[in-house]
């Protein structure tokens, strides 16, 4: 076997040193009925390299990939180009095989990455720190929600209907077993958001209110009224950000008053990955930070009084806390947290901004050409890269049409709201620089035929 | 014993400790020193060229960024010479032993990334129709099929995405399942030894956590665990094999207890790695148990994650698991029951634990990793594991304290104290004289059950002349903290750093960077 260096003779003679007479006898406290007394039956027998890329060749052939079609989906992931230097840097052995830099003399590639990475996630959405990952936005959200009830030690969380619907079922999973209370709503067809809804809930009972911006719908609203209201009634507001690459022209949360910022990184460095690993996003104002989740890198000195990095603040944490923690999380997202930040880095922020620019003019042109579809409204005032249309029929099938004539058009409410029908009609449409206007084009013409 | 060092390296060449001439840069030769982006890069540079954006009348509102973000951008030269740079300050498997005990740190195939990055994974869109990813479902049903039969049990949940993050699982489906019999139950028994995850996890669903002692064997005290069962123990937590190494030879028993007193048993399958192919967790009474699928099944750990923490389920549990997970039709197409079809197909779901799908880039690895090992190569992966770890314990059993080495084999990992070094030694200084030496340490002051604990775990990955270099190295490094070597109370020495200050760190934490000038004005 490929993998495992032991030699026959080697086994021999370290059993020989042991002391023992057959591999056996170190599996003596196993109880015999226990033990298997040969392979598993049913299980194939091991397989040659070439064997298992054939395997995995002959079923990758069997999806659709983002880049060989034209391509609409958004909804929480998004198709954006990563620079080759990214993906050649996360391979380099000493990030990729290196494990949670707990002995810090050995570890400040990993440290001093995490270092940069915090201060850029802190700068981009308007916040004092951020920590070192989260597993992706979606827990991110979650362990914000409960962030949010142990500084105020308040348990009504009030979520905007305009938060991803993934995002509310983690929610609501995690707060049946902590006794947190959330008000939810679904998001409704109009240009509007709920941030009536959301003004009127905040009361003296609320730990927080959850915006995500932009929202499910595309839509931008301006959180400065929600935050002021709910910091009068001593409640928290924590803004969800699943498309980053946003910030690069439109305000970031922090700047308007959120108080925990925390989001997906996916769109960054990460790739869509069928949904994983991506990277959740964590930052808030640093009188905060002792009840932050997650890891946190510091700056600090040293025997000799030079600069260096390391793990910092652990007493929160569950190896040192156990039952006591701010939050049981262990492994974060480090690799995908390096590969947001080498995007970012050559990006930079002439690069953000040229990129979100860029996104937002393909997505307005896209918005125009598909509203020119007889029974197709645009149901956005404001969007970035991503908008809603309202089609004359349900639209989850008509993405199924799509797909058969080799498009992928845009993410159903349908699919996202399975129980809510005035949403049936709703397709969820994200436009980014991975898009040419030949695709939107191709789009265009095979969303008339198949709403024909 | 007598150990041969490898190396080539012969003491009468000279030492390497002498600090040599400063330079004006700071680097010594191919020890590099890298300043901050923010240092170095500036907001007018970009190593990205873009087309122009459309012109358009922008639909953002009212609120377009009305100020700098202050990120810094460097060109892709200056950007890949940055990050190799900061690299090259790591350590990791590739360069080295790495025996990180309950971390298993094992060599990491490059086929596995050769996969994952195929478009047909890593270019897919996890809300795509699903007629359009019957590959990528596949490969989710394929290693879920792996991962059940290698455990014997009968459901596995695929979504958490860390081992902390499917212990959440395992005890939601708990807390479930005693919900949905009407049962509530308000505590969740778990040793002393444990990964301090299983308090938390049992604290954040809710159940008030008490310990359960060990014997002086190190492992669980089973009539100490009997005479805590009762009506208000919704289950236990236990590791096996434990973080102590070693099999907990009652398990079954423990599992029968557990269960005539109505509970459920929880397993950390952290260390699945020493049993994996030759004993089926299913068989033992387990409820449930997540795998680390970036330990035993190679994924690489990446600095810290991201990992993936499938859970297996008992028949008792399977109903109350999270959502989605794939189907297989007689056809042999593939389904995702998600919300739609969840009240029909799985209506007892305790709901769903993150957007999408999983750690798809995960299992692909994963799968590649059980597909070249088969069933015949995962058997030898936990005998060679179990090989290595007790070569290691019995060649240094005679330096080191070993507190449980009398009772019987180990299982993957040695398990040592730091007893006997001289006054004012200890393990902190035996892991930094042993990075001086090219090794990653074990792990340290972990489990809390045993004095300045050492645990090693050297996995299946690495060779006998591997381990004895390692062996003779540890030998030496343990002779100097007995005597008293004050060099060692200061290493490490060839280190990128020195001896780093985590108490400044920790008392004023700089957690991001600022201008200088900004910095000055805060103080």
């Amino acid at each position: 076997m490929r993998y495992l260096p032991l030699t026959p003779s080697d086994r021999q003679a370290m059993l020989g040193v042991i002391g023992a007479k057959s591999i056996d006898d170190l599996f003596a406290d196993v109880p015999a009925e226990a033990q298997l007394d040969g392979p598993i039956h049913g299980l194939p027998n091991h397989a040659s390299e070439m064997a298992v890329e054939r395997h995995f060749s002959n079923l990758a052939r069997q999806n659709m990939t983002a880049s060989h079609t034209p391509f609409f989906l958004g909804a929480g992931a998004y198709k954006h180009h990563v620079p080759a230097s990214v993906d050649h840097i996360i391979q380099r052995g000493e990030f990729l095989t290196a494990y949670t830099p707990y002995q810090p003399e050995i570890a400040q590639g990993t440290l001093q990455m995490l270092f940069e990475f915090q201060t850029q996630v802190a700068r981009l959405f308007g916040c004092d720190v951020a920590n070192a990952s989260m597993y992706d936005g979606s827990t991110a959200c979650w362990e914000a929600i409960g962030m949010a009830g142990r500084i105020t030690k308040r348990s009504k969380a009030v979520l905007s209907s305009g938060l991803h619907p993934h995002y509310v079922s983690v929610a609501k999973t995690m707060a049946q077993y902590t006794g947190d209370t959330l008000d939810t709503a679904s998001p409704e067809l109009s240009p509007a958001t709920d941030s009536v809804r959301l003004l009127n809930a905040i009361d003296r009972e609320t730990s927080c209110v959850v915006v995500q911006y932009p929202d499910i719908l595309g839509r931008i609203e301006d959180v400065s009224a929600i935050a002021a209201k709910a910091h009068e009634h001593g409640a928290l507001l924590i803004a969800v950000v699943t498309e980053p690459v946003a910030l690069g022209v439109i305000k970031a949360p922090g700047d308007m008053g959120a108080d925990i910022v925390v989001g997906e990184g996916q769109s960054l460095g990460v790739g869509l990955q069928f949904g994983g690993p991506y990277v959740g996003l964590f930052a808030c104002k640093e009188k905060f930070v002792r009840q932050m989740p997650g890891r946190l890198c510091g700056e600090t000195v040293d025997a000799e009084g030079k600069r260096g990095f390391v793990l910092t603040l652990s007493t929160r944490e569950q190896h040192i806390r156990r039952e006591k923690a701010t939050s049981n999380i262990c492994t974060n997202s480090g690799l995908c947290a390096l590969a947001f930040s080498i995007h970012l880095t050559l990006l930079g922020e002439k690069g953000l901004r040229g990129l979100a620019e860029l996104n937002h003019g393909l997505a307005v042109q896209a918005a125009d050409r598909l509203s020119q579809i007889a029974g197709v409204e645009v149901v956005n005032d404001t969007f970035f890269n991503e908008f809603t249309l309202k089609l004359p029929k349900e639209a989850r099938p008509i993405v199924r049409a799509l797909a058969d004539r080799k498009v992928l058009g845009g993410v159903s409410l349908g699919r996202l709201y399975p129980d809510v029908d005035a949403l049936a009609n709703g397709l969820v449409v994200a436009v980014t620089e991975a898009a040419t206007m030949e695709d939107v084009e191709t789009f265009a013409a095979a969303l008339q035929e198949v709403l024909a | 014993m007598s150990t041969i060092n490898q190396s080539g390296w012969k003491p009468e060449m000279g030492s390497a400790g002498e600090a040599g001439p400063a330079t004006y840069t700071g680097n010594k030769a191919l020890m590099l020193e890298e300043a901050l982006i923010f240092e170095i890069g500036t907001t007018g540079t970009t190593g990205v060229d873009l087309t122009d954006a459309p012109k358009v009348t922008p639909r953002l509102g009212n609120l377009a960024r009305n100020r700098d973000i202050g990120l810094p951008g460097l060109s892709e030269p200056e950007t890949v010479r940055h990050y190799t740079r900061l690299s090259r300050q790591n350590y990791a498997i590739d360069l080295g032993f790495f025996p990180l005990g309950s971390c298993t740190m094992k060599h990491n195939p490059r086929l596995n990334e050769k996969v994952a990055r195929m478009e047909g994974f890593a270019d897919v869109h996890p809300l795509q129709p699903v007629e359009t990813v019957q590959g990528a479902l596949a490969v989710i049903n394929e290693l879920a099929v792996w991962l059940i039969k290698l455990t014997g049990m009968h459901g596995v949940a695929m979504t958490p995405k860390a081992g902390a993050h499917g212990e959440l699982c395992g005890i939601l489906a708990i807390k479930a399942a005693l919900e949905a019999r009407g049962d509530p139950r308000s505590v969740i028994l778990v040793p002393e030894s444990a990964h301090g995850t299983n308090p938390a996890t049992a604290a954040f669903a809710g159940y008030a956590v008490e310990n359960i002692p060990a014997t002086s064997e190190g492992r669980v005290d089973l009539a100490a665990l009997k005479a805590r069962l009762g009506p208000d123990v919704a289950g236990v937590m236990i590791t096996n094999p434990n973080t102590c190494g070693l099999f907990e030879r009652d398990m079954k028993a423990i599992s029968d207890a557990v269960h005539a007193a109505g509970g459920y048993v929880y397993c950390d399958g952290a260390n699945f790695n020493a049993i994996v192919g030759r004993v089926r967790p299913g068989d033992l009474g387990i409820d449930a148990m997540h795998i680390n699928l970036h330990k035993t099944f190679s994924t690489p750990h990446g600095g810290g994650g991201p990992g993936s923490g499938p859970v297996v389920l008992s028949e008792a549990l399977a109903p109350f698991g999270p959502l989605p997970f794939t189907e297989r039709h007689a056809d042999g197409r593939y389904t995702l029951v998600e919300e739609d079809t969840a009240s029909a197909r799985h209506p007892h779901s305790f709901g769903r634990m993150v957007a999408f799908h999983g750690q798809m880039g995960m299992f692909t690895r994963a799968l590649s990793y059980i597909m070249s090992h088969g069933s015949d190569g995962l058997r030898q992966v936990a005998e060679d594991a179990v090989l290595n770890a007790n070569y290691i314990l019995r060649s240094l059993e005679d330096v080191l304290e070993a507190p449980f080495a009398h009772s019987g084999p180990c299982m993957h990992e040695a398990l040592f104290s730091d007893n006997g070094m001289a006054e004012g030694f200890s393990t902190l200084d035996i892991a930094k004289g042993l990075i001086d030496e090219g090794y990653h340490p074990m792990t340290v002051y972990f489990p809390l059950v045993v004095h300045g604990a050492m645990l090693i775990e050297p996995t299946e990955t690495e060779s006998k002349a591997t381990l004895d270099q390692f062996i003779g190295a540890m030998r030496s490094v343990v002779q100097r903290a007995k005597a008293g070597d004050p060099m060692l109370k200061s290493a490490p020495h060839h280190a990128p750093r020195r001896r780093l200050d985590e108490t400044q760190a920790a008392r004023k934490p700089v957690l991001v960077w600022r201008e200088p000038e900004q910095a000055v004005a805060a103080e």
